[in-house]
This record gives structure tokens, C-alpha cells and sequence, in this order.
């Protein structure tokens, strides 16, 4: 069971400091030559490293934490001069989790270079594909990366606190989370040719239809994808509510949230425009046209942090940040176009009288209800004819820009390109998911080292309490996501000049030293 | 009546005038290849099909077929070179198969799958090759270019336009276009040309429809290369192509 002492911890609404004040944020310490460094080295990485590293005072008093990703990718530089169909197969290659988003979101940009306006039977196929990565990964992040902290709590022990673990304690759960996410890569390998990494959706639609026999193979297991995405709700809810205290209050914040939603207001993941509200609910711009995004979002460069800091260009950079995914989602649409799962919104959205859907670890149960809609619009779609047509691309007049935003797993995924007359990539421009959410995350793992780090000693549980936060955003940072409580973590204790006073580190097996 | 040699142990019958590789593949064995097209003279450059007679190594495009020869082909000695071969080709030119729009129809790299090529093993080599896309219907990625010359003998011998051709020597050698710009918009290339469809890698590209072919449905997604070039075969022998037959002629 979850480690109950957290519960003690100031309830919500007590002491959530104004994250844009400059004394409370901890983002800068006033004089860091004072003060000693732990690094948490790496923590993780986005397809490479991330890492995190604290400030303390002589009373272990925290004054800066910062989420470093160190990483550099370098797809924005080497598509340019690639010819532009190739650029939705390429840029997916960034990821191997949700390949889908990249594919997806190129093509849309790569739609606008070739003029076209999709099919019906090319923009379903295309539908079908996103949401059937839409239920994998989540599945994935539910079942596999998370019911471990949730299940055995943060701090339980670290030999069983992972996917082997929930399967010997909780047999049923795994399989139905192994089982979920089968059946999304099932969708995925249908509509795009492969399961990871497909050539499905091209410039202007698709390069195939779904056959009856495709379809009818994927009918056939549809309702029980659905009842067990049901069964996690009922599972989410029952862990908020043995741990109410602790799920609302760990890694809380208060935050600007970002979304596309449909013309009427309802949750679309593929297609929409953008919706930003501001930390008290105050609508900020909505149905904003999303090929025009550079006019209200903008990137911060930060000198120590090679990912940069989207900020919504109303409110300027320092108090701009905002959050997007799951969490973002569900509670900033208006409704859910499907009816269980619009149905689970209102659950969330009135329990606890609504503080839930502000929570950081409320994102684990919007996760749930999205899971949920995704196999709901999968049924739907697959009862539709349209999949079965022969239109599959259509072209119009050629332009020179071309922007494509879709509602990744993750968040918002923007991306921006620029063909010259050789019909070659002169620019390129990608907002992906997490890095949108990069100065959240930063403000969830301030909070948690507020409330659990401030005077403590460390522990394998403190660093997972660092891991659960960064964890609830699923963000792509591979290893906090994929090596489920085997992170290869170090934290060293130096003093002021740089002497190590104490270390300890974890391997990839799990070991302490 | 025919006459025969032994490949492999197996007893292989020819007409005058083949090659080794053309009897091989009509009588349904598989000497693999790059460079040898069924429609183009002999080329002899890739060094794929090299075979041992008699201790010797030789070229079974170029080899004519004699009566008695004994011929060994699929053996491990000389598969490990092949491989090597395959290592360095892919290794010079930029090969990224994985966003590459002729990966599935590619012979090279069906042709790497059938001789289980897993590593590249040697340093990459990187090289800087900008494309040209110029041409309003035709994009050129040299990056891919592994020097075999189909498209400068389909150019030159079907098309009759010249339209590619081989420049530098030795490491530096690459595919150039003949034009004074350099610039494929400045020839007379046009979709329909010979040269337009012999390319064995994915430099010579029709622009805007790479990807439409799907997963499944591409050539070597069903058969392997192995079993495609002996669909190819047989064809008849181009008389007087080789230079063995013209001098015996």
C-alpha cells in the first residue's frame, strides 16, 4: 500500500507559493556560490540524458532546482534539404513510443505544402492510426511505467517497485495493460504498415485503406478494450480516493494549460484549434488557428538547459509557462464526443469538489479517461465505411509553408516547415510535447523538493518521489519512462568547493551504492 | 544441344553467347549482383558476382559460359566478401534506410538481407552530397549512388541522351549530370526514359510519391531479392552485347 505519511503534508490550497514570484520559484538562487550542489545525474533523458540538480543552504534548506535535458537531436537541422515527402517517415524516427504523432503531425504540415484538402476515407485512416497510438501509450504509461508507484506506493521497495513486481502482485493488471497496448500497435501496424515506425500517412493522405478483413480482426477484441479501459478508471479512482491527500497535493501547482478542441468545443486529438486558459480559468484565446501559432506562442532560450521554454507571448516569459496533455485536455474541453468517456470526465471533474483536475497526479486519471475515448472512437471508426474507400490522396495548389499541430500522448505537438521550389526542407521548426510542459515539470519537481526534500537525508525513496513527479507528465524522458525504478541515478553531496561529501548512486540493475 | 558446366555441384546448361550469370539465372540459381542488369551489357564493376574457377576469382557477368567449367558461387568464403563489399558500399554513401523512400524496393538493401549483412562494420564515411532538385518532376539523392552506371548506360544506350555520366577517379568518383549548369533541369531527362527506372538504390527519384507504395506491397517485401532476379530471368542474351561474343563473332 502507499507509504501514508506523505498525508501529513499541508493539504491543497495551504502552501502552494506563487510560483512567479522571484523569491519562490527556485528556479535562480540568489547566491549559488554559497550553497551546496546535488545532482541527480542523469535522471533520465528524451531519447539521451536529462538530469536534476538542487541548491542547498547549511540547513538543508532548497533554494534552486532545475530539470536539465542535455540532450541535443538535431532533426530541425538535418531535414533540411530532404525532399518534403520524406519528412513525415524521418521525423518520426524521434521517437520510438509515439512515432505515430510525429508522422501524423508532419503529414498535416506536409497536406498544407501540397495543397490538399484529405478524403474522407484519408483523413479516418489517419484518425484510426493517431488513436490507436493514443490507447498504446497510455496503456503503456499506466500499466507498465506508473501502477508500480501507484500500486506499491513511491517509496515501497525498489525490487518489486516495476513491471515484474505488478506482475506477480497484480497479474490481471499487467496483462490487461500488455493486452491494451497490443491492440493499439494492432491499430497502428493496420493503418500504418508497421508498429513502430510505419509509412501509413503520406503528403495529401494515406498509401492504404483498411480492408474488411483488417477490420472485422480489430472488431473482434474492440469491446473488451473497452470494458478493461473502464476497469482503469475504476482503478485510478479507487487509488485517489484511498489516498486523497497525497495524490492532490503531491508535485501540486498552479499553471496556464494549453489544448486544441474542436469547432463545438469537444476533446479532438487530431485536429483543432488552440485553447489557452490562464492558472484561474480565465480563457486567454480560443479556436485560435493553429498554422498560425507563432503569433501566440513564443520559445524562451534558458543558458542551462539545452530544451527550450514555450511561453504564451500575452503573458511574456517569466509568467507565460504553461502545461499541456492529458491533464490539459480533459479538463479544458468542453466535453467528450464519445459517451463513456464523457461520462468519466464528469466523475473526475466533480470528485474531491473538482481540486482533482488542478493535481499533478490527477494526469494519471485523465490519461485513464482518454485510454477510454480512444478505444470508444476506434469502435466508432472502424463501423465506418469510409475506411474501406479507394481515395486515398488528393493534392491542390503547392504552397511554401506548412504547419501541422496534433494533440500528441504527451501534449500539443507543432510542426513547421518551409519547401523551397526544389521541393527541398530549407526550415524546420518542432514544439514537441514535452517540451512544452518543461517549465511544469520544473515547477512540479520544485514543489516536491519543497515538500519532501527540504532538511531530509537521501534515499532511494526521495529519488523516486523526483522520478513520480517528472513520471506523472510522461514526458519522453526515456529512461524515467521506460526503466521503470531501475533509472540509473547518482547523487553526489558536494561541499562548496566542489568536494564530494557523500554519493549515492543506483545502477541500471536496481543496486545501491 | 546445349552444353554445361557445374556450379555449385549443380550441372548448369547454356546457349552461345551467355555469360555465366545469364545461365546461372535461367537454369533458377541465384548469384547475387548489383551492377548486371538482364537488359544491359555486362559491367563487370560491382564485384558482387564474383566467383572462384579453378582458384581463380571472376566476374560471372562478364564470364562467358564455357562447356566443363567447374564454378563455385554460394560458398561461405565468398559470401564473407560479398558482405565486405556490401559493408564498404554502404558504409561510402549515406544509406539511411529507415527514412529512405526506395527502402523495400532497394536491390542493395535486399541484397544485404539475403547475405545476412548485420553491421555496417566499417566507419561510416559521411560524405556531404547535396541533392539536386531542380528538375520540376525528378529529384536526384545522390547520397545513395553505389557507381553501378545503369543509369549512364540506360541513358546513353536506350534513352540515347547521355544524360549521366561518371566523374573523378578512384575514392572521388560520383555521378555527375551532363549539363553545363550540372543541373538535371538543364537536360532533356524525362519520366518516361529508361534511365528513369534501372536505378538500383533510390538516387534517381520521380518527386512528391515516395511513400506511396505500403509496407507489404513493395518489391522485396514478399520475395526476396533472390527469388525477383530469377523472375527476371530468363531473358535472351542481346546479341553481340558482350565483348566474348564479339570476338568470337
Amino acid at each position: 500500500m502507499v507509504d501514508t505519511r506523505f498525508a501529513l503534508y499541508p493539504p491543497y490550497g495551504t502552501d502552494i507559493p506563487n510560483m512567479n514570484d522571484k523569491n519562490g520559484n527556485l528556479e535562480t538562487a540568489a547566491h549559488p556560490e554559497n550553497l551546496r550542489r546535488v545532482a541527480i545525474d542523469p535522471v533520465s533523458r528524451v531519447e539521451g540524458h536529462g538530469k536534476v540538480t538542487l541548491l542547498l543552504d547549511e540547513n538543508d534548506r532548497v533554494h534552486q532546482v532545475r530539470l536539465h535535458i542535455v540532450e541535443f537531436r538535431g532533426f530541425e537541422k538535418f531535414v533540411q534539404g530532404r525532399p518534403y515527402w520524406e519528412a513525415p517517415v524521418m521525423v518520426q524516427r524521434l521517437c520510438g513510443i509515439c512515432p505515430v504523432s510525429h508522422h501524423i503531425a508532419a503529414s498535416k504540415a506536409m497536406d498544407m505544402i501540397v495543397g490538399a484538402t484529405l478524403t474522407p476515407t484519408a483523413e479516418k485512416v489517419r484518425r484510426l492510426m493517431h488513436y490507436g497510438q493514443i490507447l498504446q501509450s497510455h496503456a503503456l504509461h499506466f500499466f507498465h511505467l506508473s501502477s508500480p508507484d501507484l500500486l506499491f506506493g513511491f517509496d515501497s521497495d525498489v525490487a518489486r517497485r516495476n513491471i515484474a513486481g505488478i506482475a506477480a502482485a497484480y497479474p490481471e493488471v499487467a496483462k490487461r495493460g500488455v493486452l491494451l497496448r497490443k491492440f493499439g500497435q494492432e491499430v497502428i501496424r493496420i493503418t500504418a504498415g508497421k508498429r513502430i515506425h510505419g509509412t501509413g500517412s503520406i503528403p495529401g493522405g494515406v498509401n492504404k485503406n483498411v480492408s474488411t478483413e483488417e477490420r472485422d480482426y480489430l472488431l473482434k477484441d474492440i469491446e473488451q478494450m473497452i470494458a478493461w479501459s473502464r476497469d482503469a478508471l475504476v482503478l485510478v479512482r479507487q487509488l485517489f480516493e484511498q489516498n486523497l491527500d497525497l495524490y492532490n497535493n503531491f508535485g501540486r501547482f498552479k499553471t496556464h494549460t494549453l489544448n486544441l478542441v474542436r469547432e463545438d468545443g469537444a476533446l479532438d486529438l487530431y485536429h483543432g484549434g488552440l485553447r489557452a486558459r490562464d492558472m484561474d480559468g480565465n480563457t486567454l484565446f480560443d479556436h485560435y488557428d493553429s498554422r498560425h501559432y507563432w503569433d501566440v506562442i513564443f520559445e524562451d532560450v534558458k543558458p542551462w538547459s539545452y530544451m527550450k521554454f514555450p511561453f504564451l507571448r500575452s503573458l511574456g516569459p517569466e509568467r507565460g509557462w504553461y502545461r499541456v496533455g492529458p491533464l490539459s485536455r480533459v479538463t479544458q474541453c468542453d466535453f467528450i464526443p464519445t459517451p463513456l468517456a464523457n461520462q468519466a470526465r464528469k466523475a473526475f471533474m466533480a470528485f474531491a469538489g473538482g481540486s482533482v483536475a488542478g493535481a499533478t497526479m490527477g494526469f494519471h486519471w485523465a490519461r485513464m479517461i482518454e485510454m477510454l475515448h480512444a478505444a470508444e472512437l476506434i469502435q466508432e471508426l472502424l463501423h465506418d465505411p469510409d475506411l474501406q474507400g479507394n481515395d486515398l490522396v488528393s493534392k491542390g495548389q503547392r504552397q511554401e509553408r506548412g504547419v501541422g499541430v496534433i494533440e500528441a500522448p504527451r501534449g500539443t505537438l507543432i510542426h513547421h516547415y518551409k519547401v523551397d521550389e526544389h521541393d527541398q526542407i530549407v526550415r524546420c521548426n518542432l514544439i514537441v510535447s514535452t517540451t512544452h510542459n518543461n517549465q511544469a515539470m520544473n515547477e512540479a519537481i520544485r514543489q516536491v523538493a519543497r515538500q519532501y526534500l527540504d532538511g531530509r537525508k537521501l534515499t532511494e525513496g526521495l529519488l523516486n518521489h523526483i522520478e513520480v513527479a517528472i513520471r506523472a507528465f510522461d514526458p519522453c524522458l526515456s529512461c524515467a519512462t521506460h526503466a521503470l525504478g531501475k533509472m540509473p541515478l547518482q547523487v553526489e553531496l558536494l561541499d562548496v568547493e566542489g568536494g564530494v561529501l557523500s554519493t549515492l548512486a543506483r545502477s541500471a540493475d536496481g543496486a545501491f551504492s | 544441344m546445349t552444353d554445361t558446366f557445374q556450379l555449385d555441384g549443380a550441372t548448369v546448361s547454356f546457349e552461345p553467347c551467355q555469360t555465366v550469370m545469364q545461365a546461372a539465372l535461367t537454369a533458377g540459381r541465384y548469384i547475387p549482383h548489383l551492377c548486371y542488369h538482364p537488359e544491359f551489357k555486362p559491367h563487370g564493376s560491382c564485384k558482387l558476382c564474383t566467383i572462384k574457377v579453378g582458384g581463380r576469382t571472376l566476374s560471372a557477368c562478364t564470364m562467358p559460359a564455357e562447356a566443363g567449367l567447374q564454378a563455385e558461387s554460394n560458398i561461405e568464403e565468398l559470401n564473407a566478401l560479398r558482405r565486405t563489399l556490401l559493408q564498404m558500399l554502404l558504409v561510402e554513401g549515406n544509406h539511411f534506410c529507415p527514412s529512405c523512400e526506395a527502402s523495400g524496393n532497394c536491390q542493395l538493401q535486399a541484397t544485404a538481407y539475403e547475405l545476412q549483412v548485420m553491421t555496417p562494420h566499417f566507419n561510416q564515411f559521411f560524405p556531404d552530397r547535396p541533392l539536386d532538385g531542380s528538375h520540376p518532376d525528378i529529384l536526384l539523392d545522390f547520397n545513395r549512388c553505389i557507381l553501378c552506371e545503369l543509369c549512364v548506360r540506360a541513358s546513353c544506350e536506350m534513352d540515347g541522351k547521355n544524360v549521366f555520366a561518371l566523374a573523378g577517379r578512384g575514392i572521388t568518383k560520383h555521378l555527375i549530370v551532363n549539363a553545363e549548369s550540372g543541373m538535371l533541369r538543364d537536360t532533356d531527362i524525362a519520366l518516361e526514359d529508361k534511365a528513369m527506372h534501372v536505378c538500383p538504390v533510390g538516387v534517381i527519384l520521380k518527386k512528391g510519391v515516395g511513400f506511396s507504395v505500403p509496407i507489404g506491397a513493395r518489391r522485396y517485401d514478399q520475395r526476396p531479392v533472390g527469388a525477383q532476379a530469377l523472375d527476371d530471368a530468363p531473358r535472351p542474351a542481346i546479341s553481340g552485347s558482350c565483348d566474348a561474343c564479339e570476338g568470337k563473332s
